[in-house]
């Protein structure tokens, strides 16, 4: 009979878990539910009409489609490099590899306005490169490639840092024993790594895409911010605002925070079916 | 073979470290170095300077302060709700859950202007501030409210995983011993969970530190009163000052490695406690 009374001590009073509840839960909405939903509510006070109309600007459909563009060369790009990386690391012991993947996270830690401003450096005008540059009539700045590479690099170790500790603690007994088989390193690689890794790799696809289509400050420095040419969606938005044209803004916003939603339940999908697979993912804050 | 590799029978060793060094090298490495070579054009006398101009260090110390406030509030509340998540059940649990990684999800600057709205003088939430004679829209309020919304989900991710670990045996055998409920947590939980939240509480500081978009709409941008560093770093590139827009950006980059290596340093830490 002593399960009762270690109830008592091992959980909290019925008072208590609702007062944890409700306050946890007031927190939740207040800092999370209400601004989403302020989002989509300022996007369409003004009424259906004036939301499509804010849609089909064509401003706003060349913002719309440089995102795409920036996300669909970046998020690739980061992909090839984040096997490589985990290939490398995982399945590998060479010296200097803890260095190696401190290196990896670096953009993490890097200030956004920092990873544009980088680039300001190498490519500008006054950069290192720029008058090559200015002399072969190539433009980087201020136009989109810049804008390709500031996404390329605050997006850079999402997929790695999903992977690496996924393939390290899956270990390599597996390829071992396909390439003493026979099998080649494509087929190892494809047969066996692959499967076994294949949520991971879509978990980062999914964070990474996320924050190449949101990201702000490092795309800012190094856009022009020349409408029509140089805007993704969030500078855009930034205009907009900026011109008190608050409809629009919400109404581009909400295009942004509708994807946010979707990543969140891509997210949740894939967290639910690796646990089914049997295939645990890594989360790194 | 080279000895700095262990020998193995798996092929792509070369084509995949080559490949991996090449990529940091040319996005990463090379843009950084760029930085100091260009902060080295203004010579020791000239980044002192620039370092320690008034609205330099203004903008560092609002930066410093709001992301400190804004870390505190993470780590109060994000333990609270990593305990509920962990600890109870309740309807709508897991959308609850799914939640909490918004800010990672949402582009800053539609927080940004979403926050700026909402917490302006005459917006939903703003308006019962205002009615106190409270500003939290364009001064540096606002500038914490950004940065709690954007560091909320860190404490709760590294402390959730934490707490699932903690065993209810342990608990029992605190409670079985004649501990009450708060001295269980006291000395039982909280102990187990403490790394984890230092961690949760440093990655949402450092993220907090760097932060621009979210911030700058609702920050007012006030020279010496709301100005954060990274928005100086853009006004100065504005101006074609590149050397001292660069000299901060140094400033900044230092003290993110900082952070980065003190974090390092913790993950170890939380690591070698879960081992034991």
């Amino acid at each position: 009979m002593t399960k009762p009374n270690t109830r008592i001590a091992t959980h909290e009073s019925k008072t208590v878990t609702l007062l944890f509840i409700g306050v946890a839960l007031s927190y939740l909405l207040l800092f999370l539910g209400l601004p989403l939903f302020a989002v989509f509510y300022g996007a369409l006070s003004k009424g259906w009409e004036l939301y499509w109309t804010a849609l089909q600007e064509p401003d706003a459909w060349s913002a719309i489609k440089l995102t795409f563009i920036a996300a669909g060369i970046a998020v690739p790009c980061n992909l090839v490099f984040g096997i490589a990386a985990s290939w490398a690391i995982a399945k590998f012991e060479f010296k200097g590899k803890s260095l190696l993947i401190t290196l990896i996270d670096l953009p993490f830690a890097v200030s956004p306005v920092v990873s544009g401003l980088v680039y300001v450096l190498l490519f500008g005008a006054q950069g290192w490169f720029g008058p090559w540059l200015q002399a072969h009539d190539v433009k980087l700045i201020f136009a989109v490639p810049g804008i390709v590479l500031a996404t390329i690099f605050v997006t850079f170790p999402f997929i790695a840092r999903e992977l690496i500790p996924l393939m390290q603690s899956q270990g390599k007994e597996e390829e071992e024993a396909a390439v003493s088989l026979g099998a080649s390193g494509w087929q190892t690689f494809s047969r066996v790594t692959l499967p076994n890794i294949k949520w991971g790799l879509l978990y980062g696809v999914i964070l990474c895409n996320a924050r190449a289509m949101g990201e702000f400050g490092a795309v800012s420095v190094v856009s022009g911010h020349i409408r029509g040419m140089t805007n993704t969606m969030p500078l855009h938005v930034e205009i907009l605002y900026n011109e008190y044209n608050f409809v629009a803004a919400f109404a581009v916003a909400s295009l942004l925070a509708l994807l946010a939603v979707v990543t969140l339940m891509l997210k949740s999908l894939v967290e639910w079916q690796a646990k089914k697979s049997g295939e645990p993912l890594h989360h790194g804050a | 073979m080279a000895s700095f590799r262990a020998h193995s029978v798996l092929p792509g060793f070369n084509l995949a470290l080559g490949f991996t060094l090449l990529y940091l090298s040319l996005i990463v490495l090379v843009p950084l170095s760029a930085l100091f070579f260009k902060t080295a054009t203004l010579g020791w006398v000239g980044f002192y300077e620039v370092a320690t101009g008034d609205r330099v260090l203004a903008a560092l110390k609002v930066t410093f302060l709001t992301s400190l406030a804004a870390a505190v509030i993470n780590a109060i509340f994000g333990l609270l709700v990593a305990w509920v998540l962990v600890r109870y059940r309740f309807p709508g649990k897991r959308i609850v859950d799914a939640l909490v990684d918004l800010p990672f999800a949402l582009p800053t600057a539609v927080a940004g202007i979403t926050l700026a709205t909402l917490y302006a003088p005459h917006g939903w939430i703003g308006q019962y501030f205002a009615a106190h004679d409270i500003k939290v829209a364009y001064t540096p309020l606002g500038i914490v409210v950004a940065l709690t919304f954007i560091g909320l989900p860190f404490v709760v991710r590294t402390v959730q995983p934490v707490l699932e670990d903690v065993e209810a045996g342990v608990e029992e055998a605190a409670a079985s011993l004649g501990a009450g409920r708060w001295d269980v947590f006291r000395r039982v939980i909280f102990p187990a969970i403490y790394p984890a939240l230092l961690t949760g509480f440093s990655l949402a500081f450092a993220r907090a530190i760097g932060e621009y978009g979210s911030v700058i709409f609702i920050a007012g941008n006030m020279p010496y009163i709301s100005e954060i560093a990274p928005l100086l770093i853009v006004a100065k590139l504005e101006q074609y000052d590149y050397a001292g827009a660069t000299a901060i950006a140094v400033i900044m980059l230092l003290i993110s490695f900082v952070l980065l290596l003190g974090i390092n340093a913790l993950q170890w830490w939380t690591s070698q406690r879960g081992a034991r």
